[in-house]
Parts: C-alpha cells; structure tokens; sequence
C-alpha cells in the first residue's frame, strides 16, 4: 500500500496530438494519500475514466510518469501494479460459481485455497451475498452481480487502491444508497486508498473525504466537501456542485471593488488577482430577499419541500435564491442582499479574492 | 385461460401446406417404398421390416456407417478448433475486418459441384497444381484414384477448405458481442490468456459454437456432391460415404425397398446424434 502520485500525466487518444484541445488528460499532477476515501467527479467526457485507465494501466499515458510510493509503474501492466478495479457494467464470469468469482483474483495470484477461502467468506459477509457463495454467477439479478464484481474488486487485501468507475449505474435507485453507505463502511474496514468516479454529485459528497473534481481534462479543485461548497476555486465548481449551483453574476472591478449593474457588491476581502472576465460568486444559500439591494424581478418561485427556489433576474442575469421566508409573487419586484463573507470574485473562472483574516 | 382465439390457426396453415408438401409427403412415400418389394410394373409386394433388418444387418451398410462418423468427426476435430483458433486471431476493428470477412466468406460461396471439380483438377498428379507439385517437385506420390489415404486427405482438406469460413464467421460474431470492460476486467484480476479463453471467450461462444457443431454435423454427415464430383466414392469403396452409397442402391441398383428403409435409418441417426449434441451443449443453461 501506498501514497500514488501522478507527475504530468497528459493523455491524448489522437496519435498526433496537436494543441491542447487534442488532448482527454491536459496536465494531472497530484498525489492520492493511501487510505483516502476520493471521489472523482466531473461531467461525461472529462477524463474520468481515461484517468483510472492511466492509474489501473490499461492506457499508457502519452506523457508523464505514474509513481506507486517511490516505484515508477509508469510501464507496468495491470496485473503488476496491485490494484483493483471496479467498472460502470457488471463483469462476472458466467461459468463459475458466486464463490468461484470471488476467489478468481486470488487463485490467479496463486494464493493458497485456505486464504482464498478466508477472504471469499470475509467479502461475501461484508457484501451479504453469502448465501449466494454456491450459485452460478450467470443467474444473479444485475445488482447482485455488480456486488460480486466489486467483490472481486476488494477481496485482496494487499492493493495499493480501489478504484471504482460509476460503480452504481446500473442499481436501482432504492439499492443505490445502501450500496454507497456499504462502500463507505467498507473502506473503513479495508483500509485501502478508494477511487470512486461518479458524475452525480450526491454520490460523491457521500462517499468521499476528498472530492476531486474534473473539468475538460483539467482538475480543477480538490477539497472536502464542504469546502468545495463553501470556496469553489472555479465557477465550474460553483456551478456543478450545489442544487441550485452558485450564482455566477458578471461584474466590474473599479478601485478595488465589485460593482454589478453599476451598483457596489461588497466582497468577502481583498480582490487578489483581475482578468479579462470577472464574475461575483454567491451560493443561492447565502441570497436574501430584502428591503434594499440589487433591484430584480422574480420569475419563478417555487416551494420544493425543505425550502423555497426563488429565480430572479436582474438585467439579463439569473439570479437564484433559497429562502424559508414567503413566497413572492411571479413578476414582483425584489432586493436582494448578499452575505458578505460568502460572496467571492472569480477572476477569468478561478477565485480572485480572500479571505479578511 | 379463455378458449384460445382459433383463427391464429389460418395464420399456421399455409407454413403447415408447405411443410406437407416438401418434408411429410416426401417421407411418406419413403417409408411406403421401405416396407414393400417391388419388381416394376407399378407391382408392390407387402415385405414388412425385412429390409431393416437386412440394412442393419448388412456389412456394407456397417462400412459406410463407419466412413460416415470417420468423415464427420475428423472435419468436426479440425473445423471446429481451427476455426475458434481463426477467430481469435483476426482484427477486432481497422481496415482488416472486411478485408478478412470477405476472405473468409468466399469459398463458402462457391457452388458445391465447383468445389469438388475444383479439387479433383486441383489435385490431378499431373496437371494439378498441388498434385504436380507433390508428385514432380516434392516427390512425394499422392495420386487420389489409386491411394485410399490420399482419397481421404483430400476429400478431409476440401471440406476444413469449403466450411471452416462459417465456424470462424460464427465465433467471430460471437467474440465481437463481449464487451471490452470483460478483457479489462480480466486484466486486473490477473487472468492468464488461457484463462480468459476458458473463462470469457468460450462461455460467450457457446451458443454460437453450438450451431457450428451443429450446422456442420448435420451437413458433413449429409455430404454427397463434393466427394462424389471428387473422387466417386472410390478408389474402390474406400470414400463411399452413407449418402454416396444410398444413391448407389436407390439409382444403380434400383433397390427402391433396401433404399427407402436405408434412407429412414440415415435419417433416424443423423437425427439422433443431432438431438445429443444439442441436449449436452445445453444442459448447462436450464439449471
Ligand atoms: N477509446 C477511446 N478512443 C478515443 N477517444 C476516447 C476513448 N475513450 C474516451 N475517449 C475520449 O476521451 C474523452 C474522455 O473520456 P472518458 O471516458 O475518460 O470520460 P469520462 O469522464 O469517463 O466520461 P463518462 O462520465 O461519460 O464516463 C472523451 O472526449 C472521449 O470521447
Ligand atoms: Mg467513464
């Protein structure tokens, strides 16, 4: 077991790539700490799984190495690397028996059949599929077959990490959660480093202690999840994550302040960087109606069970709100108040302010 | 259940005709000729079970019986192997798949008296291209009219030449349907390549494979017109096979009776086996 680093890795399907456009892995540079519970998150496309095909190596990178504590694996195949590795569909061997399945990543590592048989019954017991040990693979609904391939997934006990690429897709929703709080009581006990790619946000914060997430081959903030919901570093961030995302409202930097609309929006401290494109970030949390602030029109209010989603426009800018107070009227006219320490300055997408300390 | 809806039998009717006319009738007449004896002039004499019997019984029914499950089972040890072998080894995607589809599907195409033509010319000891050249270059002498061995290699080697294509064809449709997160998969959990050919690539070749074995069991165990166009069932009896020597008795000798009983038999085992392979290879999937 051990801390995974990536340095540099690009990765390009083309054979020549040319300019970064080409390119599904712009530039990963990051180290996984062993025993972390991470969730990869991104949108469908941003190299999620071209990643864990780099970490697992079934892709070579076009670029970069890939160290496993200090051993460069970067030219190792998979079956040297000590890994595991779950995927979207269920792989099961139709032929074998549930219990046969399970103990086919040991037997080919040519682990005696005691061992074997004491970790199929451990795994078998953490997943619950033990009475199923006897039966053909072939004959399990889909969810208990994803079961037995992650099963296969966590039976060793010596892999540096488990990686598991949208685990989930195919459970039905009710099994869902019980699956992911099963994952998460398991990593508790395996105690290895844990991968868990998935593009619905819910899963993600559940599951992880640490949230990575991808963008267009780039990633683009690492956090736990509280931080990614508190301080996006990108309004892609802001925006992906949280229900309704953060609000995204373009402004002007004047004399060391924001001004929407030509009106001032005081800031959370100091600007620290400017770009071309400068936005106001405010998470719809931190939005309320008041007597005075930004002038808008509502249109759309909506009571969706917890709390009230309150659309608003201002200018041709969407502004969204959640409240517990009244609902306002479609088309009134409402101020809006930010709360100050929760209202951020995106330079060029990524966080121009800080902190007052 | 309700009175089931009795006009879906209209629907069933003209398939039913069909049948009728081209399988019952047919077969009937067949089983009428096996149980009498006939001398021409339309007279039938009543004979029961008698040409079973001596069909049975008989040693040259036994010789070609014997030369019958020779033929099919050495093509069936060669096609099926090689075949699967064929398949694993052609590309999974690029500019190659049509080219080695279409290569592969070309003999299957071509007509079977052609084929034994083809052969028989291709094989002569001195025009042939490959009988001359085993005959004049390699001075090995194979001459098929003379050695029954030779007959036999030939009429073995035209047909893995003629039907191989389509057990390849088959498993190759069925190696294209496995998803590749299985060989990823199979990557990870350390598995041999020996192991992914038991473990994935035979279990989803199965179905497939099955009516391979079939498909070729029932027509190698049927075959006339390429050996008969090759080598006519000899030198001496040594090619006849069962359907070689059918038409024997029913055309050359006008045996209608022994024939028709002889045919019944044929059928009946061609049958028979047909019904155990297809029972064994499926067994598995019921339970
Ligand atoms: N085998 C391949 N050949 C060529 N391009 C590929 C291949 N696999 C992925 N890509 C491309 O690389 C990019 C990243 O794909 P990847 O599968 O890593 O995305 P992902 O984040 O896993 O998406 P999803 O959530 O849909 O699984 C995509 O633009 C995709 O089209
Ligand atoms: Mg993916």
């Amino acid at each position: 077991m051990a801390r995974i680093t990536l340095q540099n890795v690009r990765h390009s399907y083309l054979p020549n790539p040319d300019g970064d456009d080409d390119y599904a892995l712009k530039e990963i540079d990051h180290s996984w700490e062993d025993g972390g519970a991470y969730a990869l998150l991104g949108p469908s496309g941003c190299g999620k799984s071209t990643l864990l095909n780099i970490i697992s190596g079934l892709r070579a990178p076009s670029e970069g190495r890939i160290l496993f504590g200090d051993e460069d694996v970067t030219d190792l195949p998979p079956d040297k690397r000590n890994i595991a590795q779950v995927f979207q569909f269920p792989v099961i061997y139709d032929t074998m028996t549930v219990y046969d399945n399970l103990a086919f990543p040991l037997r080919n590592r040519g682990r005696n059949e005691k061992i074997v048989k004491e970790r199929v019954t451990a795994i078998a017991e953490m997943l619950e599929v033990t009475p199923m040990l006897k039966t053909r693979a072939a004959n399990l609904s889909p969810d208990n077959k994803q079961k037995i391939s992650m099963g296969r997934g966590l039976v060793r006990n010596d892999v540096n990490v488990v990686m598991f690429d949208e685990p989930l897709t195919v459970i039905d929703p009710h099994l869902k959660w019980k699956l992911r709080l099963k994952l998460k009581e398991l990593h508790h006990r395996v105690n290895a480093t844990m991968i868990y790619v998935t593009h619905d946000q819910t899963e993600a914060l559940t599951f992880a202690d640490q949230v990575v997430v991808m963008d267009l081959g780039v990633i683009v903030q690492i956090g736990t999840p509280v931080e990614l919901f508190e301080r996006p570093a990108h309004t892609f961030v802001g925006h992906f994550i949280g229900s309704p995302g953060m609000n995204i409202l373009p402004c002007e930097i004047r004399d060391g302040g924001a001004f929407f609309r030509g009106q001032n929006v005081a800031l959370e401290g100091p600007v620290t960087r400017s770009g071309e494109r400068t936005e106001i970030g405010v998470r719809p949390e931190y939005v309320t109606l008041a007597p005075t602030g930004i002038e808008g029109v509502v249109r759309k209010a909506a009571d969706i069970g917890r709390h009230n989603v309150i659309e608003v426009v201002a200018g041709d800018t969407r502004i969204s709100v959640v409240s517990d107070g009244n609902l306002p009227e479609q088309g009134e006219t409402v101020h809006l108040q930010f709360r100050q320490d929760q209202t951020r300055l995106y330079a060029d997408g990524w966080l121009a302010s800080k902190a007052r300390s | 259940m309700k009175s089931a809806n009795q006009r879906a039998w209209l629907f069933v009717l003209p398939v039913l005709v069909l049948v009728a006319f081209n399988a019952l009738i047919p077969i009937m007449t067949v089983v009428n000729y096996s149980v009498q004896e006939t001398f021409g002039d339309n007279l039938f004499f009543w004979q029961g079970l008698d040409w079973f019997q001596q069909i049975l019984r008989s040693d040259r029914f036994h010789a070609a019986l014997g030369r019958q499950f020779l033929f099919t089972g050495l093509i069936l040890a060669i096609e099926i192997p090689l075949g699967i072998v064929i398949a694993l080894s052609m590309p999974k995607r690029g500019f190659w798949v049509p080219v080695c589809l279409v290569t592969m599907a070309l003999p299957m195409l071509i007509p079977w008296n052609v084929v034994g033509s083809m052969w028989n010319i291709f094989t002569l000891p001195d025009i042939g291209l490959l009988g001359y050249f085993l005959n004049h270059t390699l001075g090995v002498p194979y001459d098929m009219t003379q050695s029954p061995v030779a007959a036999w290699i030939t009429i073995v080697v035209m047909d893995v030449w003629h039907w191989t294509s389509l057990v390849v064809l088959l498993c190759y449709a069925g190696l294209m349907s496995i998803p590749d997160a299985y060989y990823q998969a199979a990557k990870i959990d350390g598995a041999s390549n020996w192991a992914v050919f038991r473990y994935i690539q035979l279990p989803k070749m199965k179905t497939v494979l099955t009516i391979a074995i079939l498909l070729r069991f029932m027509d190698s165990f049927n075959i006339y017109t390429e050996p008969f166009t090759l080598t006519g069932g000899g030198p001496g009896n040594s090619t006849t096979l069962l359907s070689i020597d059918l038409v024997k008795i029913a055309l050359g000798q006008f045996d209608l009776g022994p024939a028709a009983a002889m045919s019944l038999i044929y059928f009946a085992i061609t049958l028979l086996v047909s019904w155990v392979f297809y029972t064994l290879m499926t067994k598995d999937d019921t339970n």
